[in-house]
């Protein structure tokens, strides 16, 4: 008698086999949503993912995760319709919204099966059919008619019943909606829609059961195809946007970001040939551009302890009166003192700094602050990109790889005759031809960023390649402030002498949280065996050196009363800011003018 | 040549005003030192391009002849030979007339003969040219298939470069024009050697390519069952077409992949409900129709769709509701609009070209969408001003309107309630009638057929249709050499004489004349020849007609039914012929034709016997109707047929597996019992 214990584990193993099902649809809903409305930040709207509990009249029964509608009132007047709303409005970022409703069952016989499906404002009364009020709109079964926020409808559509999907799609872009039955468009249905509406279903017949699709499954409507012809618009439209009378003004305005982004980041070579063969003036001393990049090289070369008394060397006050910002560069060397790369621990551990920058990379393309998580990340991965000619290699799982390209890259003797004889024609020529090799190589990006600078970067990668390889000769493993005891012991020390100076500040100027969590990541270095591959780790990676580098930077030039920011960057970060604010306020073509389409 | 020197006295017309640099260039053809001859050629290009005054002044001064000469002189430089290509090209892209004097020169087959080279450069311009020349509706496409060598060896230059690419299926796509074209380039393979094209990375390539297809597979079944094998890249040939037809393609694509799938549908070599046609062709050609589109897309997108849903009432469904179709096809009746006319000259020119075609367009497709589903017509009809148009259509000066607004009206014709109502409320009938007067025989066999619907019984119309003479015009119609005519003309009658009154029926006797009469019941359409015993058979209803007309018409009516009974026909023709005897038989003096008749009483006897049911129970209810026993005589009828043996056949036939022979034979044996 095995029986009812089989029964147990059959079902047992019926409702495991449901939580994976519904994982598993969980991850097709969050893949095709992000696909959708890749432009929707969901922290600050979320997309609709089902029905709300709370926000439907009592004759409606919820089953399914939220996503089947059932009617349980009587079903005999108007007074008895019932409505349903999701559980979020349509975000304006989507561009295109759209979700699909099947009828599972037109409900009992000898009813007339009123049933709508629309959309409605927060606050519409749920005792009502979508559509019947105002900013409330609706697609009846029972006529095919339409009713937009009035107790009469249009003759709209085909009527509509049992096994079929009805889909509703919202354009945020001209604020219309259209229909859709079993795959076919129907046409417009709606204009001048007010924004945040909510996805709304209603019934008024006993034994009515729809089910709703936000994504959990495909749509039977092509939508992306639908979507793909608004993309193409929208773009148009920006390729088209008139200049009108202004176009060489436009030219001027271009070349001036240009050239101004160049002396920002201490590019003096292309700024100067930049500036010359664009007939510009560039309004900084080619000798402040020459330190800054002096200084920037040695922050991003990991060259902490060289940088800080370069920096006082050249700007006394500057650090005198950024207490905050010399506590960054130093906690910045503390951690540079554990990676075994800053000078003083490499001078312990037997190594000779290099005269050689040993920076790979140039500065991050655009790290203004006004960007948000989810777009810098994407430039983030645009600049990781660039270092597949071995800038990389401190992160040492990639480390052989990276070996591997160094060698297709320019030599570096090049770079000494660049950067040493800047402004000179022949270079020039240099150069340009550098860079033809640097795209046959197949590594390059297209930024015109790397265009300019790509040939002085792949000069410094060999050289750092080569330092990582001598490291590593002679070191089967990374090694705390690169082994030597002595540089142990003085990173310790300058771990002390961090901890007073934290100390005074915090009694000189008041608690400062950020400075006090810098401090505290950073000493958790030493909690690991193994630095690098703790949950701090991150910290010793070389792109963090970026932020530190482009907060000197800023630094310096403000005292020189030039913007801390390059206006190209500023450019960038009020587009991405001015599409955010674009969805804020509800015009959805922001979904398809993605900044970073506009950046390669 | 010839051509060029008939062109003498304009020449001298014009002479004064060329200019003496154009001389010059021309002179320059025939310095006797190659170099001078080579640059001269050179500067030539660059002063024509762009230039059509300076192309007709060389063209005029006999440029093309030497031009020709030196391209195709085997002692010319490669360099100079394809210079001249180049230079002939550029003339080309001139005027209309510049092609014409192009080709009166002979230039098309020297260039052909210019590909046999090896040269791709040479080649290359060449084909440049000819894509020129042909692509102008000028050039008589069947140039392109005079020497049956040109398309095989076109076919093997095809993958040469993407130039070659290019003009080839430019060529291709504008010169198949007939069946007899379509099946010699997939004779030469076309299909295997185009399709790969329709991947190319070069847009235009592909664009070409797919052109190519669309007028291969247009109404051909061979062309379109291959397709639907071909695989490119992988991938079946009808999935390309359906990526082409994605939303962000350029239009021109979305369009030309659209008819492909269509053409392919219509052949048969994609059913009707693939979703390739009901979820991506369908809603393709509805979006071409929208006011978005350009008018000619919009022509041609209306078009399409109405020849891809004709046969397909689920189509047509399925287009009634997608995107307000049938609201959105009223906007085509909107050209010239009144704000064209005023803003300006080049806008209301534009919309006046394209008035026409859009109507036409329309009409069409309002005729297909409404072939066959009652409810779709209702729509139609309903549309604003959806009768007045078509009223309009019918008188409009162009044929193409004329044609397809009567086509709209014979589709919504079918509709009993259309007929009832809209038909009649608008009076239909009388641009109908006035189309009829005078008319091709295209657009006659639609209206004509419109108004045999028109002449049913129940539609209101058909009086005013009758007093306005249609007898006479109608019995002209079964006169035409067009078996369709002859076929609607005669039906028309026939519906007319349906429970007509005995004046009308008089007059249809008397206007078609027994003569012809009899010459339809010897017609070789069997569709003719059913319908013209239909007419006969509605005439002889109701007792005083049968006698009347058998009084007057009897003997021929009784020869022409021996004759028929007699001969090879079908089972349908044969038993409409017993039912005109039985109506016969139901006459009060016309029963004596049968009856005096032994030899068609023997006919009678064996179809009572006959092995088909159908012609049992007419020619035992044409018995009944002589045996009744209410009339006079009928005793002796009775006598006379029982004697005949007829009354044992009748027994016989009450015990037949048939009910309704059974019943037929009862009720006949009832009439010997009473």
């Amino acid at each position: 008698m095995s029986g009812p214990s089989s029964g147990c584990g059959f079902l047992m193993s019926v409702v495991v086999h449901g939580d994976l099902a519904l994982n598993e649809q969980e991850k097709d809903l969050n893949q095709r949503l992000r696909r959708l409305y890749p432009a929707v930040n969901e922290e600050e709207t979320p997309l609709p993912r089902s029905w709300s509990p709370k926000d439907k009249f009592s004759y409606i029964g919820l089953s399914q995760n939220n996503l089947r509608v059932h009617y349980k009132g009587h079903g005999k007047t108007p007074k008895d319709a019932a409505s349903v709303r999701a559980t979020h409005p349509i975000p304006a970022a989507c561009g295109v919204y759209y979700f699909e409703v099947k009828i599972i069952s037109k409900g009992r016989d000898g009813y007339v099966k009123y049933m709508g499906i629309g959309l409605s404002a927060q606050g519409v009364n749920m005792n009502r059919l979508p559509g019947w009020d105002k900013h409330s709109y609706g697609y009846h079964g029972d006529d095919g008619h339409s009713f937009c926020s009035s107790g009469t409808g249009q003759p709209y559509g085909p009527t509509f019943t049992t096994g079929d999907v009805i889909g509703c799609c919202v354009n945020l872009i001209n604020n219309t909606c259209f229909y859709t039955k079993n795959g076919h468009s129907l046409g417009i249905a709606f204009t001048d829609l007010p924004p945040n509406l909510y996805p709304t279903v209603g019934l008024q017949t006993p034994g009515e059961v729809v089910d709703a699709n936000f994504g959990q499954h495909p749509f039977v409507f092509d939508i992306e195809d639908y979507m793909r012809e608004w993309r193409t618009k929208i773009q148009a439209q920006i390729d088209r946007f008139p200049i009108g009378e202004r176009e060489g003004e436009w030219q001027a305005m271009i070349q001036k970001m240009v050239a101004s982004y160049l002396v920002h980041h201490s590019y003096c070579a292309t700024a100067e040939v930049f500036a010359k063969s664009t007939d510009q003036a560039v309004h900084e001393e080619l000798a402040s551009i020459k330190n800054r990049q002096k200084i920037q090289k040695l922050v991003l070369s990991g060259r902490m302890g060289e940088a800080i008394e370069t920096t006082q060397q050249l700007y006394p006050s500057l650090l005198e009166l950024n207490p905050d910002l010399l506590f960054m560069l130093k906690v910045r060397q503390f951690i540079e003192m554990v990676n075994g790369t800053d000078s003083e621990v490499r001078c312990l551990g037997g190594r000779s700094p290099k005269s050689q920058d040993s920076y790979p990379g140039s500065p991050r393309l655009f790290n203004s602050p006004v960007h948000k998580a989810s777009s810098s990340q994407t430039y983030q991965t645009g600049f990781d990109s660039n270092y597949c000619n071995g800038v990389s290699s401190s992160k040492g799982h990639t480390l052989a790889h990276s070996h591997k390209s160094c060698p297709r890259t320019m030599p570096s003797p090049e770079l000494g005759v660049l950067n040493g004889s800047r402004g000179q024609q022949t270079n020039v020529g240099a150069e340009v031809e550098m860079e033809v090799d640097h795209f046959s190589n197949g590594v390059s990006e297209s930024s015109s960023n790397g265009f300019l600078n790509g040939s002085s970067t792949h000069g410094i990668d060999l050289e750092e390649c080569d330092g990582d390889m001598e490291v590593d000769s002679a070191q089967s493993k990374r090694q705390l402030c690169g082994g030597s005891q002595a540089a142990i012991e003085r990173m310790i020390q300058f771990g002390r002498e961090l901890q007073s100076m934290s100390e005074h500040l915090r009694r000189e100027r008041g608690k400062n949280s950020a400075n006090k969590k810098m401090l505290k990541d950073a000493f958790s270095l030493l909690a690991y065996s193994d630095p690098w591959i703790s949950p701090v780790g991150y910290q010793l990676d070389s792109i963090r050196r970026e932020p530190v580098c482009s907060t000197l930077n800023s630094a310096i030039l403000e005292t020189h009363n030039l913007p801390k920011q390059p206006p190209l960057a500023l450019a960038v970060g009020q587009a991405a800011q001015c599409l955010s604010l674009m969805a804020r306020t509800g015009s959805g073509s922001c979904a398809f003018a993605s900044v970073d389409d506009y950046l390669h | 040549m010839m051509a060029c020197l008939l062109e003498a006295p304009l020449r001298i017309s014009v002479l004064s005003e060329v200019t003496a640099t154009s001389r010059h260039y021309v002179d320059r053809l025939f310095d006797p030192d190659p170099q001078n001859v080579l640059q001269g050629v050179i500067d030539m290009k660059n002063a024509v391009i762009g230039n059509n005054k300076q192309k007709a002044n060389l063209i005029v001064l006999g440029a093309v002849p030497r031009l020709l000469y030196l391209l195709q002189q085997s002692s010319s430089s490669l360099e100079l030979r394809t210079e001249c290509a180049v230079v002939l090209g550029s003339l080309a892209m001139g005027t209309e007339n510049n092609i014409k004097s192009l080709v009166d020169c002979h230039i098309i087959p020297a260039l052909l003969q210019g590909l046999l080279c090896s040269d791709l450069i040479f080649i290359e311009a060449c084909l440049r040219c000819l894509r020129t020349v042909f692509i102008s509706p000028v050039t008589p496409v069947q140039l392109l298939y005079t020497d049956p060598t040109v398309i095989p060896h076109l076919m093997s230059l095809l993958s040469r470069s993407r130039h070659t690419k290019e003009y080839i299926t430019q060529i291709f796509a504008h010169c198949c024009k007939t069946p007899e074209h379509q099946t010699v380039l997939f004779n030469h393979s076309a299909i295997q050697n185009i399709a790969p094209l329709l991947i190319s990375p070069s847009d235009k390539v592909r664009m070409q390519a797919l052109k190519c297809f669309s007028v291969l597979a247009y109404e051909n079944t061979q062309v379109s069952m291959t397709l639907v094998n071909v695989l490119v890249d992988g991938e079946q040939l009808s999935q390309v077409f359906v990526r082409m037809m994605q939303r962000d393609k350029p239009i021109e694509m979305q369009l030309t992949a659209a008819k492909c799938l269509t053409y392919m549908c219509r052949a048969g070599a994609i059913r009707t409900d693939d979703n390739c046609i009901i979820l991506k062709t369908l809603p393709c050609l509805v979006r071409m129709c929208s006011k978005e589109r350009l008018l000619e897309e919009r022509v041609e997108g209306a078009e399409t769709l109405a020849y891809l849903m004709e046969p397909d009432v689920e189509l047509q469904r399925i287009a009634s509701f997608t995107d307000h179709l049938v609201s959105m096809l009223a906007d085509y009746f909107k050209y010239p609009s009144s704000v064209s006319a005023i803003t300006d000259i080049k806008r209301l020119d534009h919309d006046l070209k394209h008035a026409h075609e859009l109507r036409q367009a329309a009409f069409k497709l309002y005729a297909s969408l409404g072939s066959n589903d009652e409810d779709i017509r209702k729509k139609i009809t309903e549309t604003e001003n959806m009768m007045d148009r078509i009223v309009s259509g019918l008188s409009e000066s162009s044929i193409k309107v004329r044609l397809a607004a009567v086509r709209c009206l014979h589709s919504l014709s079918r509709s009993v309630q259309q007929l009832r109502t809209s038909f009649h409320d608008h009076a239909v009938w009388k641009p109908l009638m006035k189309l009829l007067q005078n008319a091709p025989d295209e657009v006659l066999v639609m209206a004509s057929s419109t108004l045999c619907n028109l002449l049913l019984e129940f539609s209101p119309s058909k009086e005013p249709i009758l007093d306005s003479g249609v007898i006479e015009l109608l019995c002209s119609l079964t006169q035409s050499d067009s078996p369709a005519l002859r076929v609607n003309g005669i039906w028309a009658l026939m519906n007319m004489a349906f429970q007509a009154d005995q004046k009308v029926k008089v007059e249809i006797v008397r206007a078609l004349g027994t003569e012809q009469l009899f010459r339809l019941l010897s017609d070789p359409d069997t569709n003719v020849l059913m319908k013209t015993l239909g007419l006969l058979r509605n005439l002889l209803s109701t007792r005083p007609h049968i006698d009347q007309i058998m009084s007057s018409h009897g003997k021929q009516i009784m020869q022409a039914v021996t004759l028929i009974l007699e001969g090879e026909h079908s089972i349908e023709v044969k038993e409409q012929t017993l039912c005109i005897l039985a109506n016969i038989a139901d006459g009060n003096t016309a029963k004596e034709l049968i009856m005096t008749n032994d030899d068609m009483l023997q006919k009678i006897k064996y179809y009572m016997g006959h092995s088909n049911v159908k012609l049992q129970l007419a020619a035992t209810f044409c018995i009944s109707n002589l045996i009744w026993n209410e009339e006079d005589g009928s005793q002796e009828r009775q006598d006379k047929l029982k004697d005949m043996g007829f009354v044992d056949i009748l027994h016989k036939l009450t015990q037949a597996s048939d009910p309704n022979l059974c019943d037929r034979a009862k009720t006949a044996m009832q009439q010997y019992l009473a």
